[in-house]
C-alpha cells in the first residue's frame, strides 16, 4: 500500500494499492474519525482481496474511496 | 613505507591455464606477474610485499576453504592495502577477487581495490563491499586497469580528498555522502538549471538517478483468505514510544517486531512514528493510519481473514539504501515464514 506508485513500481512491488498521502496513508486527520475508518477499511480490504488475485504482471488495484 | 599485497589467479600467477585452475592458494614473497606493473605504478612509497595466487576453480568450488587459507597467510603479515586482479571480463576470476577482497576487508579492515569489466558478474556481487574499478574486457587493458587501481590506492593511503564513485571511476557502492559544493549553488537553483536545460533539449544529469527496475517474482495468490494468517509490515517507522530496538529515524539498518496479540488497535501515546521523512503529527495521533490494526481486527472478526499475525514489523524507509532495505526485507520474510504467515499488508509512507 503506497502513495508513490512509481516508486513502488520501480522497487518491484507486484500488487499495489494506492494510499492517500505520505504522512497518513490510511486516514486523513482533517476528516471525521468515522470517515477515516471507512477509507481505511475499504483500502485495506482491497489489499486483502489483492492477495488472492492471480496477476501476471505488476498491478495497481483501484480503490473507490 | 606502506605495504600492499596482491591477489591473482593461476593464469596471471604463471602457474598455468584452465588445466591448473584447481591450484590451491599460495603466498609468495615479492612480485609475480601483474604485481610488477602494480609496483611500478604505485611508486616508491608503497611496496608490494607479497603476491597470493589461487586457481579460479579452487576458489569457486572450495570458497570457504580458500578464503580461510588465504586469511591464514595474511595473519602475520603487515599490510596497509589489498589489491586483487584486475579481472577484466573473466567471471570466475572476478568472483574470486570479490570473495577474497570482501573477506580481507572484513577481517583486516584495510581498503581493498580491484578492477572488473562492467559485464563481469563479480561487479553486482561485490560492488557494495569493495572498490571495483571499471576495467577493460581483456588483459589488453592490464596496464590501464592497474594504473587506475594504483592511482586510487596511493591517493587513499595519502589521505587525499576523494571524489564520488563516478568521478573516481569505480562502481558505486550504494553509499550516499553529503558534500559541500566547491561553488555553492542551492538545490533550488540547480533544479531550475536542470529544468531550463530540459526545456532547451540540452543534456543534464539528474542528482537522483532512479535505479533500474528490480523485478521480484510474483507470489502465489492466497486461495482461501478466511483461513489465512496475515501480517502487517511497514516502512513508516511505527514503534512503541520508547523505540526499544533503537531503529534509526533515517538511513535505517535495523527493524523491529512488536506484539499486538492483545491489542484491538494501536493507541496514541503507546505507539508513535520515529520516521524523520514526514510530519509525524497524524501518525502519532493515530498510528492506525500507518499500521491498520483496527480494521484488520474487524476483518478478523468478520471472518474475512483467518487471523492477524501476533506481531507487526517496522523499519524506517527514508534515506535507507536499497541494499539495506533488501537485507531487512529478507530477514523479515524469514521470520514471517517461520511463523506460518500466508500474506502481508505492507504500508509505505
Amino acid at each position: 500500500m503506497a502513495n508513490l506508485i512509481p516508486v513502488a513500481k520501480s522497487v518491484g512491488s507486484n500488487k499495489i494499492v494506492p494510499t492517500i498521502s505520505i504522512p497518513y496513508p490510511l486516514g486523513d486527520p482533517n476528516t471525521p474519525k468515522e470517515e477515516q475508518w471507512k477509507l481505511r477499511y475499504h483500502r485495506v480490504g482491497v489489499a486483502l482481496e489483492a492477495l488472492t488475485a492471480d496477476v501476471k504482471e505488476q498491478t495497481v488495484f483501484s480503490v473507490k474511496i | 613505507m606502506k605495504k600492499a599485497i596482491l591477489y591473482i589467479n593461476q593464469f596471471f600467477g604463471q602457474i598455468g591455464g584452465e588445466e591448473k585452475a584447481d591450484f590451491p592458494p599460495e603466498i609468495r614473497e615479492g612480485l609475480v606477474g601483474p604485481a610488477m606493473e602494480l609496483q611500478k605504478q604505485l611508486g616508491d612509497d608503497i611496496k608490494v610485499t607479497h603476491t597470493i595466487i589461487c586457481g579460479d576453480n579452487f576458489m569457486g568450488s572450495n570458497t570457504e576453504e580458500a578464503v580461510e587459507r588465504i586469511l591464514g597467510f595474511l595473519e602475520d603479515k603487515e599490510f596497509d592495502i589489498f589489491f586483487a586482479g584486475p579481472a577484466f571480463r573473466a567471471g570466475r576470476y572476478g568472483s574470486a577477487c570479490g570473495h577474497i577482497g570482501k573477506a580481507v576487508k572484513e577481517k583486516f579492515n584495510v581498503p581493498v581495490i580491484t578492477s572488473m569489466n562492467e559485464e563481469n558478474p563479480g561487479v553486482e556481487m561485490f560492488r557494495e563491499h569493495i572498490y571495483i574499478f571499471k576495467g577493460g574486457a581483456s588483459a589488453a587493458a592490464m596496464r590501464k586497469d592497474i594504473k587506475k587501481m594504483a592511482d586510487f590506492g596511493r591517493r587513499l593511503l595519502n589521505g587525499a580528498e576523494l571524489l564520488s564513485a563516478d568521478e573516481e571511476g569505480y562502481f558505486g557502492r550504494g553509499i550516499r555522502r553529503q558534500v559541500w559544493l566547491k561553488e555553492p549553488v542551492t538545490a533550488a537553483d540547480r533544479v531550475i538549471d536542470m529544468l531550463l536545460k530540459k526545456i532547451h533539449g540540452e543534456p543534464f544529469q539528474t542528482e537522483l538517478p532512479i535505479p533500474e527496475l528490480d523485478k521480484v517474482p510474483i507470489a502465489k495468490p492466497i486461495k482461501d483468505l478466511s483461513k489465512a494468517k496475515i501480517a502487517m509490515v511497514t516502512s513508516g517507522g511505527i514503534v512503541p514510544v520508547d523505540n526499544p530496538d533503537r531503529i534509526q529515524s533515517a538511513s535505517a539498518t535495523r527493524w523491529g517486531k512488536y506484539d499486538v496479540s492483545n491489542l484491538e488497535r494501536l493507541e496514541a501515546g503507546v505507539f508513535k512514528t520515529i520516521h524523520a521523512g514526514f510530519d509525524p503529527a497524524a501518525a502519532n495521533d493515530d498510528p492506525n493510519v500507518i499500521v491498520p490494526l483496527d480494521v484488520m481486527r474487524a476483518f478478523e472478526k468478520e471472518g474475512k481473514i483467518g487471523k492477524v499475525h501476533d506481531y507487526f514489523y517496522s523499519t524506517v524507509g527514508t534515506g535507507t539504501t536499497q541494499g539495506e532495505a533488501a537485507r531487512m526485507g529478507k530477514e523479515i520474510v524469514e521470520d514471517l515464514k517461520a511463523a506460518g504467515v500466508d500474506g502481508v499488508i505492507l504500508t509505505s509512507t
